[in-house]
């Protein structure tokens, strides 16, 4: 299946939670991150169960600190 | 309140703008916009905030001037170490441009003040220019309290990010980001480094939103995030709901008081 993630199209063999897509995806501090499934926020705790499937646009939206000092 | 023949000249790339003229550029210099952190993201905003005649601008910061800031923080001079950010800010606006009034407010911004700093002059616009977590939601939090728009943005490395808060009108930060990290769990520039530019970029980018809003012109960064990856030169712009369960702006709002999260604030002491 074809997804997209952060804006690249990349393809996976099977479906996934968030949670495994995350790590396939080597996303950085996943503990943190904020995850979006077409333009919908996923609750942290559906990570495990929530699938991803054919077609769907995700985002990662990460902490940024830094700015002042 | 008519411009001078020198305010004419001064801002006459701005009049000749048919989106400006000279009604924008007398909102500009009716308009107060406070910029919470003279840093990496403060200094570029104030400075172009101060050139296009924003009329007064308040300056927060508890810091003094460290040499190490200088390469990101141009508001800043060789002669300014260890002076005061907010004064330093304030001098180089007021050699700039003689029309804006500046206010400083030199101390850090906690639950206690936050919301009286604001109100002080009534701010139309608030920047946070600040580098912790902490003072990132307290900013989101009174600012939704207080229905007042915002532009959020931090920098790493050679990465950014900024979005603007609307009341009303979209998501605010904390509808995105529930909650701050932990300590640490997030590098921050001191421990991870940032191009000095990414403030400049960035930064100029919030005083971009905060004179659109002031002149009411074109559309805002409400209800996105916008990213922008300097190494691979690429803008991308997200497009981010409002959370119905977001704890200080959604449906159900469980934070009704300003929360001062126990973090020490990074790069604080060294």
């Amino acid at each position: 299946m074809k997804i997209t993630v952060n804006g690249e199209k990349i393809t996976l063999e099977k479906a996934v939670t968030v949670e495994e897509l995350l790590v396939v995806t080597h996303a950085e501090t996943p503990e943190y991150v904020t995850v979006q499934i077409n333009d919908e926020f996923v609750d942290r705790s559906d990570f495990t169960d929530k699938l991803v499937n054919d077609g769907d646009t995700v985002e990662y939206l990460y902490f940024m600190g830094g700015g002042s000092l | 309140m008519n411009l001078t023949n020198e305010q004419m000249q001064r801002y006459s790339r701005h009049i000749i703008l048919k989106e400006v003229g000279g009604k924008g550029q007398k909102k500009l210099l009716s308009s107060k916009v406070l910029i919470i952190g003279t840093g990496g993201l403060g200094a570029p905003a104030a400075m172009f905030l101060a050139a296009a005649g924003i009329g007064n601008i308040g300056l927060v910061d508890f810091d003094t001037v460290e040499l190490s800031n200088l390469q990101r923080q141009i508001i800043h001079f060789t002669d300014d170490v260890d002076k005061p950010k907010v004064q330093s800010g304030r001098e180089t606006i007021n050699k700039m441009n003689p029309d804006v009034n500046v206010t400083t407010y030199e101390e850090i911004i906690t639950a206690a003040n936050i919301k009286d700093i604001i109100k002080d002059k009534d701010y139309d616009f608030i920047i946070d220019g600040t580098d912790n977590f902490p003072a990132k939601f307290l900013i989101n939090d009174a600012c939704v309290m207080l229905q007042k728009p915002f532009s959020h943005a931090g920098i790493i490395r050679f990465k950014g990010q900024t979005m603007t808060y609307l009341p009303g009108k979209g998501p605010c930060y904390r509808c995105v980001f529930q909650t701050p990290p932990p300590a640490d769990a997030v590098p921050t520039c001191k421990q991870a480094g940032v191009l000095g530019v990414m403030g400049g970029i960035i930064g100029t980018i919030q005083a971009t939103e905060a004179i659109k809003y002031v002149l009411g012109i074109g559309s805002l960064l409400n209800s996105y995030l916008l990213t922008y990856d300097a190494l691979n030169m690429e803008f991308r712009k997200i497009k981010i709901p409002h959370n119905h369960k977001c704890g200080v702006c959604g449906d159900h709002p469980t934070i009704t008081e300003l929360i001062d999260y126990d973090q020490p604030q990074c790069e604080f002491k060294r």
